[in-house]
């Protein structure tokens, strides 16, 4: 139970944690937003002559970040975090002109949907390729196996997708080019409408896969062989049990025990990457409204798409980390060692 | 180094590295450069040189440094017009890898957009590195609370995904050096190595000579600093080389895609302008050899960093060391130390 509640604690540290960086980024950060926003408003005012208005220099910059500036920096922190908290309330995107939740909420069944799919094929593959390494350890194929996921691990998805891209999308024209399903079609429950949304996701989710693929197949071959290598195997050898037990149960299940701890930092860089692969594909989740964010100087947007993937990736890891006490008993003893 | 013959020493444990390696008093200031180099330089490189993942990786690393320092200058800079636009691949001998648009040689741009890339890197690399190491070491070591608050510290960024802090940094800060450009890809990088980093110090530090060390109260700064640190080393090589790989990699998609402000070359550069302004993707003929000779350029330097980072771990992690020292026999068991 200590153990549950000791993880369930650490995501809500965490997700403060990030709500805290973005205020002080938004807030405090001399040169952030609010005062350049503010400055670049008194040179224009200077620019034109007369007295400068402070009053309504301050509304102006409320108006476009949703800031009042001679609100106390305490009161405007606990603020803040109510708003985002209590009422998801992130504030107004000033490039969309309406709340930044109901832009990330429309995009995020969209980006969770890609990400999920990569990262799931990209960890199945991961474990398969390593086990079938390790279990031919040294013949052809496993060198072979070795040096091709080497080079695989060092080419990154995204230069994976602007392949994909120019060859499958410009080249051959057999998959789509860009967007999340085709546009005359009505969304909805219909055979050519969820189709098309598979045809459009295929790009993304095999950009997901080069990210979820990385070096995880060398870490489960690596954990495999150190697992045959040991005493017990040999004793279930000898007490006659089947090589196909043997091989899911003794060795396959204990190998994935360190991987499943990679799935954790995994489900981080698949949201990280989303970002740039929702950008290539022009894929309209969650990432994709980055760019718009960034050209009109939309921070509030920004700021929500941050706290958007945090949340998202501190929900998987904390299922990642609830059910681990399923898949290993010993989870939950370390750290009792003497302190100095 | 210098208090190094009034220090207590003690006779129990091995280390691979640091001053435990060698023993013996080092008088004069050149006698310590030497042990300090044969040390840190010589033994590894030695070492190295037996596993060919280490060598193609260290051969590709070099490559790309000389190419940043010594290229440079050899190459003369890639200035408008200097060539017919858009001369694809080997079509002239001058120009090998072609022209783009504004008839600037590929092969130029690339050899120019390294040296930024190298800073951002190298200074990613430092700063992630060096973050780790301390937090890492002072967690493993100091135990109990500080152990806690650190880690706490660490699975919090752990959890943050790094590539939206790192654009919500880059749109706050707008950075232009490549130095501050790297630290801030970097941000992200040293919790990971921390973690490891404090599971090591943890084994390290129930070993006889620490305790010895503790037992004769020489100062806790004086063990992380002579006893502990340097049996890191391989770690800290194998992840500097994976947190360049990482800076390189998102530095190239981030100005690729247009997010951070094009004040210095680089290869994500070059790929957004063939994409953009060639048209790359719809007329490969004409334009691909503009964004896939820098995409080129990237897979070979990860390569590198990536064989490196593996050669290093195979040569020094005692767990594959134990496993191939027992069972099989390669080309990496020759370069065993033990």
């Amino acid at each position: 139970m200590g153990y549950y509640l000791e993880r369930i604690g650490q995501a809500i540290i965490t997700f403060w944690a990030a709500i805290t960086i973005t205020f002080i980024l938004y807030r405090l950060m001399p040169g952030g937003p609010v005062e350049s926003m503010r400055n670049q408003l008194m040179e224009e005012a200077a620019m034109e002559g007369g007295e400068i208005d402070m009053d309504r220099i301050n509304r102006l910059v409320e108006l476009h970040t949703g800031v009042n500036p001679d609100q106390p920096i305490h009161i405007a922190y606990v603020d803040y975090l109510m708003d985002i908290v209590l009422y998801q309330d992130f504030g107004r995107s000033i490039w969309r002109n309406e709340p930044v939740f109901d832009v990330l909420w429309a995009g995020m069944p969209w980006s969770v949907f890609v990400s999920f799919y990569g990262l799931l094929l990209g960890f199945t593959a991961n474990v398969l390729l390593g086990a079938l390494m390790a279990w031919w350890e040294n013949t052809r194929f496993d060198n072979w196996s070795s040096i091709i996921a080497t080079f695989l691990n060092s080419v990154p998805y995204y230069v994976g997708a602007i392949l994909f891209l120019a060859v499958f999308a410009f080249q051959l024209g057999v998959l789509p080019r860009g967007g999340r399903y085709n546009e005359h079609l009505d969304p909805g429950f219909h055979l050519p409408f969820m189709f098309s949304v598979i045809e459009h996701g295929i790009l993304p989710i095999a950009t997901g896969f080069i990210v979820g693929f990385g070096g995880g197949a060398l870490a489960m071959r690596g954990n495999s062989i150190r697992i045959l290598g040991s005493d017990y195997l040999r004793v279930a050898q000898l007490r006659g049990v089947s090589t196909a037990r043997i091989a899911t149960r003794y060795v396959t299940r204990n190998a994935i025990l360190p991987l499943y701890t990679g799935l954790m930092i995994g489900i981080s860089a698949i949201f990280s990457s989303s970002i740039i692969m929702e950008l290539i594909f022009t894929y309209p989740g969650v990432g994709w409204y980055t760019w718009g964010a960034l050209e009109g100087r939309d921070y509030p947007l920004l700021m929500g798409i941050f706290l958007f993937y945090t949340f998202v990736t501190i929900l998987g890891i904390l299922i990642a980390d609830l059910t681990y006490g399923y898949i290993d008993p010993r989870a939950g003893t370390e750290g009792r060692q003497e302190a100095y | 180094m210098s208090t190094d013959a009034q220090e207590p020493r003690t006779d129990g444990g091995h280390a691979l590295f640091g001053p435990m390696a060698t023993g013996g008093e080092a008088s004069t200031r050149r006698e310590r450069a030497y042990r300090l180099y044969d040390i840190y330089v010589y033994a590894p490189a030695s070492i190295m040189w037996n596993n060919w993942r280490a060598q193609v990786g260290t051969f590709l690393i070099l490559f790309f440094v000389a190419m940043g320092t010594i290229g440079v200058h050899i190459y003369p800079e890639p200035t408008y017009g200097l060539a017919d636009p858009y001369i694809g691949l080997f079509e002239s001998w001058e120009y090998p890898l072609g022209t783009d648009r504004a008839g600037r040689p590929i092969d130029r741009q690339i050899v120019h957009a390294t040296p930024p890339m190298l800073q951002m890197a190298l200074a990613g690399a430092i700063f992630a590195v060096g973050v780790a190491v301390v937090v890492g070491v002072t967690s493993g070591f100091k135990g109990g609370k500080v152990d806690r608050m650190l880690m706490t510290a660490c699975d919090v960024m752990i959890c943050i995904p790094g590539l939206p802090l790192v654009i919500v940094l880059a749109a706050i800060f707008e950075p232009r050096s490549p130095f501050v450009v790297g630290v801030i890809l970097a941000i992200d990088g040293w919790p990971g190595l921390a973690r490891a980093l404090r599971s090591q110090v943890l084994t390290i530090r129930e070993s006889g000579y620490v305790e010895a060390q503790r037992a004769m109260a020489v100062d806790q700064g004086t063990i992380i600093r002579k006893d502990i640190t340097p049996q890191l080393m391989p770690y800290i090589l194998i992840n500097a080389a994976q947190t360049m790989r990482a800076v390189i990699f998102e530095s190239v998609a981030l100005y690729f895609l247009g997010i951070l402000p094009f004040t210095v070359t680089n290869w994500g550069v070059m790929m957004n302008l063939a994409y953009t302004q060639g048209g790359a993707l719809s007329n490969l003929g004409r334009a691909g050899h503009w964004l896939f000779a820098p995409m080129l350029a990237l897979i070979l330097f990860s390569f590198g960093l990536v064989l490196f980072a593996q050669g290093m771990d195979s040569v020094f992690n005692p767990r594959i060391r134990a496993r191939h020292a027992k069972t099989v026999t390669t080309d990496e068991e020759s370069g065993q130390m033990v």
